[in-house]
Parts: structure tokens; sequence; C-alpha cells
């Protein structure tokens, strides 16, 4: 995983489930509440990045906090099971950073986000091929209908509307 | 000197309370010469009803008015029934605002906190406690202890994880043991006590 290169790989990568992730975190009155989606896969394939996460993966141990956000307030999971990804364009620099511009699908709706962070890719331990992204990107939830809000008691909002969606994901190539 | 007296209540009548385990964990933080007695007859209470508040009253209203009169302060934990009050708590606070306004709260110290398992420490439930205890006529800080996820907010030790949120809730102690000294006529509890310390 030490070699940084200026492309992205051609051929077709599966993703490794254990090493990745596909977390968000919103600010809330007192700090921010952070969690991730359990059943994610994604691709890699000739350059182009697919990723999708089941609604109902989502990490909350207690039930009806967990059946508020998969309600219609939030990701209304019952008519939208999935949050999914496709990336349109990858740019990877020298200094081991990219963007990935891409289009985000949430409850049904499709809108254009660019994420950075860090790319990189080569052979592990195991002599397999591999390439791993560690991407960001900050979307404001009301862009995709998820509207809940309660006013806290001084006025201000309860839950903020920007979501910062981070995704942790390591890849081994096929064949 | 007799101690300050804390009565604490807890909204939650549930035997695993995390209300019940926030008011624990506030007795743990109290200064020496203040002690916490956690209420525990709530639920024993019948609904609040004028034909009932006759002399005699029924024997659990008489027992929480005596409870809260003979209190320098009173420490509410609630949790919060869909965004809101839950009704046993709505209901000792209408027992004990009764006869109006000399009723047990008048002027009476009360801070509230609150615990839910929701993200956000069951705040609107805390509002609408103390709009309630206000309107009686007591003396409520603005304090606000909002406990998330309260699941797991406690250690082992039945202590809050959260750093910020053991601040804030020796930040309401502090306040709240000030009023209930003041009103007891000790004002100089938190000097005393340290001197006791120090000797």
């Amino acid at each position: 995983m030490s070699t940084t290169l200026e492309h992205v790989p051609t051929g077709t990568y599966a993703l490794d489930p254990v090493h990745s992730s596909f977390a968000f975190g919103v600010k809330y009155n007192i700090g921010t509440f952070r969690s991730s989606f359990g059943e994610v896969d994604a691709e890699l394939s000739d350059g182009v990045l697919t990723g999708s996460a089941k609604v109902s993966s989502i990490n909350i141990d207690q039930p009806q906090f967990k059946g508020h956000l998969l309600s219609p307030d939030f990701f209304d999971a019952e008519a939208n099971p999935e949050v999914t990804f496709r990336s349109t364009e990858i740019r990877p620099s020298a200094d081991g950073t990219v963007e990935v511009d891409g289009e985000l699908t949430i409850r049904g709706v499709t809108k254009a986000v660019t994420a950075t962070g860090s790319y990189s890719s080569g052979p592990d331990a195991f002599g397999n091929e591999r390439a791993g992204f560690a991407i960001e990107t900050t979307v404001d939830r009301r862009e995709f209908g998820l509207n809940w809000q309660n006013p806290l008691p001084n006025g201000k909002d309860s839950l903020a509307w920007e979501v910062i969606v981070s995704v942790d994901l390591q890849f081994v190539k096929q064949g | 000197m007799p101690p300050i007296r804390i009565l604490g209540i807890s909204g939650s009548l549930r035997r695993g309370s995390h209300n019940t385990s926030l008011l624990r964990a506030a007795a743990r933080l109290l200064p020496p010469g203040v002690e916490l007695e956690i209420y525990d007859r709530l639920g024993a209470l019948p609904h609040y009803n004028e034909d009932l508040d006759v002399d005699p009253v029924p024997e659990p209203a008489a027992d929480l008015r005596t409870a809260i009169a003979s209190a320098d302060g009173l420490l509410i934990a609630t949790p919060e029934y869909n965004g809101s009050v839950p009704g046993a708590l709505k209901n000792a606070i209408d027992w004990a605002s009764r006869p109006f306004p000399d009723n047990a709260l008048a002027h009476k110290p009360v801070a509230v906190m609150g615990a839910s398992t929701g993200i956000f420490g069951a705040v609107w439930a805390q509002a609408e406690v103390r709009k309630a205890l206000k309107t009686a006529g007591a003396d409520v800080l603005e304090n606000e202890v909002p406990i998330g996820q309260a699941h797991g907010a406690f250690t082992e030790q039945g202590q809050l994880g959260d750093p910020e949120l053991q601040s804030a809730l020796e930040e309401l102690l502090e306040a709240l043991v000030s009023r209930a000294a003041a009103s007891a006529g000790r004002g100089a509890l938190m000097e005393e006590s340290t001197a006791g310390n120090a000797a």
C-alpha cells in the first residue's frame, strides 16, 4: 500500500468489507452524532467506483431511535432501502490525495457530489493488488428529503442540516 | 449542624431507569453536609383530581407534599415520552402545586436534568418540566443537563462517561446546593464544608 499512482488502475477490484466502512456524522445540540452502515458493498471496475449501503444496517442499537432514523422523517428505508454512489471522475494526485466526483443517491434523490481524501494502491503482504480510498464529503440532508427538525427550547435547530459522509474502502484486485 | 436535604425525583418508574441512575450519579458528587434522598413513591399517586384533593388528601399525595416541603431543594431527572414530560412526573407536579400559591413547591430551589435513549437527552421534556415548576411557583434553575443515548452514558461505577456532561452535572449541583443552602438559611455551607475538609 505504499505506491501512489496518478491514475486509477484498470481491471476489477472487489471490496474487502472487513477493512472498509461507510460512516457519517451530524452535529446536534451538544455534540456530533456518529454512526455507520454495517452492510456495504462496493466495486472499483475499470476506473469507476460504485457502492451501496443497506439503510436498515445502520449501526444503532436502540430500537426506537433506529426506527425513527429509518422512518419517513429520515431515510424512509422501506421505500428506499439503499444509499448508492457511482463515480463520474476520479482525480488522484501524486501526493496521494484524490478528488472523486460522483452521483450520490439517498432516499431516491440523486445529487452530484465531490468527495476528497486519500488514495493509494499497490501490492499487500500477501501479493494481492490493492487499492484504497479514504474520502469524505459534506451534504445538506434537506437536498435528499431528510427534512426532520425540531427546534430546541432555545429556538435553535436541534440537528444540523450538514452531514459529513466518510467512506473508507479497501479493494482487492480480482483474477 | 443538620445536613442540607435534597429530594431527588425520577420521572421514570422503571426499575432500571436511566434517570434514577442519573440521580445516583448526582448523589456521588454532592459535597459533605448535603444529602440526597431518592423519592420512590411516584407510582402510588392517583391521577390528579380536584374531587380527591380535599381534606384528608390521599395518603400518597400527602406523603409527596411533605417530602417536598421538608426538603431544602429538589433535583428532578426526567425522561422524555413522545417529545414531552412523562405523565407520572407531570401528575406529581400537579399534586405538589396545590393548594396554590402556598404549595410545597413555592420558592423551592429546583434543578432539572434528563436522560433519554435518543441523542438529545430529553431537552424538550426538561423545558416543559421547568415551565410547569415555574408556573407552580418554584425557584427553577435554568441549567440543562441532557444525557443522550443514556443506555451507554454511565460507567460501571455509575458515573457519567462524558467529561462535558459530568461538568454540566457538577455545575448544576453546585448551583442547586448553593440555592438550597440559602433557602435553609445556610449561605456559608460551601465554605464551611471546604474548611471542614481542610481540617
